[in-house]
């Protein structure tokens, strides 16, 4: 366990590291990038010094570093407020958005997946099956839009983008979820395909039970352990997926923040979003460990390396 | 195997002779067929400045597939360079190596495409930079593990005895042995490839107006979704196809092969 907290005290020291080396070692000058052209040698200065990009890297990256430690990611460069009160605000409706699909895509991939198996090689495994690789296949960015046309301005039924209305969530949610529940599906599936052949079942069997208490009370629980790794994998590109979905919804979260400070050269806002991003990822690794442990007894989350 | 992708496949690259055998131009303008639907004239309709839908897609087609062979090819030799000579050698190098690959596992690599690609001006060079930075450590990770298997192997133990040199059993053992599960992990990340390029393009972060891609025809759609959502569809209906192409090449050969990529064996 210390290792491993060890280990992840240098990940996201690492993490930092290459964020700060990206965005200050690009040629090309950010001062020059963010005031155009025609400003003056005077303001160049100026700002520069404001910024603290003058002074050496070395001393840049520990004084940024330790400000960041105590939570302070500078300030926005064309809003002029703390970045970090930005990130706070982003972060939340990130992660709503992205728990809620995560519900969804757990929910309709297990029924799937589930439903599949159970019809092994029959007609719905089939349609389950090539609709999930379809659903693998589409992009976000495809997806989004598409809902949009069908769901909002065709069917009317949802708002098209924004978040004023709580049903504004269930869109962008869907966006995010799709591709998802086909992993998840596919995945529940092909575990308890296996699962079928094994002693457990058999003797499961044996004693006369029900098939359906053996799906769900003997395979199911065996079947949670490769699926919440899967899950833990997928939170981390749901995050990912989540710039261009909130993008396309305009729902304002880390993704649209991020998208913004590129757009308008922001780059203290840029920096801090994808350490967000990135510490976000690390710690839902830690935490998926941790499940393990409590799901599957066997393991000892300290054993695992 | 599925015929569908192969009809697909066949599809985008007879577009492809045919553009190119009849010479047809994607920029060229017809200001009075702005946002027509599908005709005989153009069979996916025109965009927003009366370009031909189809020959755009087809030439965006084009620059993907050409960024992403190129980002390809960087990222597999470096990674297989990296992670062969770090499976190998082992010892501190190797604890550095595999530290640096466990950061980079631990970062969605498109948000460091899109930093990396923000931060330089937009263009095609920048763009094949940004995509291989994260590119190449699926491979790193793949052939140090390959490597770390290969190395304790009888009969390179034996080629060792018999004096073989470092260079020779990288080249002559493990290279070889690494080529099935390489080309697999290079059909997933070519598929994960054309959708990043895709999204940095959708963002404004990758090829440049007029040069056609496949992201900032989509971009561009999304702003015309009510009055033509063909265009859109069109589009997106593309790249699907193409990413599916390529996932269920994929599927096949792992199928075929039976090689186990860690996670993806379940899926």
């Amino acid at each position: 366990m210390l290792n491993k907290i060890i280990f992840v005290i240098f990940q996201v020291l690492g993490i930092y590291a290459i964020i700060f080396l990206l965005l200050h070692l690009i040629p090309g000058d950010p001062i020059q990038v963010m005031l155009g052209d025609s400003a003056s040698i005077a303001d160049q200065d100026k700002l520069r010094s404001q910024l603290g990009l003058d002074k050496p890297i070395v001393v840049q990256f520990i004084t940024s570093l330790s400000k960041a430690i105590q939570g302070d990611f500078g300030d926005s460069i064309i809003k002029q407020t703390p970045v970090l009160n930005q990130l706070l605000s982003a972060v939340k409706n990130t992660y709503l958005l992205a728990i809620t699909s995560l519900f969804i895509a757990i929910s309709f991939g297990l029924m799937a997946g589930v439903m599949a198996a159970k019809h092994h090689n029959r007609f719905l495994d089939r349609i389950i099956m090539n609709a999930s690789i379809l659903f693998i296949s589409i992009p976000h960015f495809f997806l989004g839009p598409l809902l949009i046309l069908i769901f909002s301005i065709w069917l009317g039924w949802f708002p098209v983008n924004g978040m004023d209305s709580p049903i504004a969530i269930i869109l962008p949610a869907f966006t995010l979820a799709l591709g998802m529940i086909a992993i998840i599906a596919k995945l529940t599936r092909n575990c308890m395909l296996e699962l079928i052949d094994s002693d457990v079942v058999r003797t499961a069997r044996a004693k006369g039970l029900g098939e359906w208490t053996i799906l769900i009370q003997h395979t199911f629980r065996l079947v949670l352990i490769p699926i919440i790794s899967i899950i833990g994998m997928q939170f981390g590109s749901l995050l990912s997926g989540a710039v261009i979905t909130e993008t396309i919804f305009s729902w304002n979260g880390l993704g649209m923040l991020l998208v913004d400070s590129i757009q308008t050269r922001d780059y203290t806002v840029t920096q801090g979003c994808i350490f967000i991003i990135a510490i976000s990822y690390v710690l839902i690794n830690i935490f998926t460990d941790l499940i393990y442990k409590f799901v599957d007894p066997r393991l000892k989350v300290g054993k695992l390396e | 195997m599925n015929r569908l992708p192969l009809i697909i496949i066949s599809f985008w690259i007879f577009g492809l002779l045919v553009v190119y055998l009849l010479n047809l131009d994607p920029n060229l303008m017809q200001l009075d067929e702005i946002l027509s639907r599908p005709s005989l004239d153009a069979f996916f309709g025109r965009d927003d400045y009366g370009r031909s839908i189809l020959v755009r897609l087809i030439e965006g087609f084009k620059n993907s597939i050409e960024i992403i062979l190129v980002v390809s090819v960087i990222s597999c030799s470096f990674g297989v360079f990296i992670g062969t000579v770090s499976g190998y050698l082992g010892g501190k190098f190797d604890r550095v190596v595999s530290f640096i690959i466990n950061l980079f596992m631990s970062f969605p690599g498109i948000l460091l495409a899109i930093a990396f690609a923000a931060m330089l001006s937009p263009g095609k060079y920048n763009l094949i930079l940004a995509l291989s930075i994260g590119g190449w450590v699926g491979y790193a990770r793949l052939s140090r593990g390959q490597t770390l298997l290969v190395k304790n192997y009888d009969f390179v133990k034996a080629s060792h005895t018999m004096g073989a040199s470092g260079l020779w059993v990288i080249g002559r053992h493990i290279i070889p042995s690494l080529t099935t599960p390489l080309l697999v992990e290079a059909t997933y990340a070519f598929a994960g490839l054309i959708i990043a390029e895709a999204s940095l393009s959708f963002l404004g972060l990758g090829l440049q107006a007029p040069e056609a891609s496949w992201g900032s025809m989509m971009r561009d759609s999304v702003r015309y979704l009510l009055v033509s959502p063909h265009y859109a569809f069109f589009v997106g209906v593309s790249i699907m196809s193409i990413v599916y192409c390529i996932n269920s090449a994929g599927d096949y050969m792992h199928r075929y092969w039976n090689i186990k990529i860690d996670q993806k064996e379940a899926l």
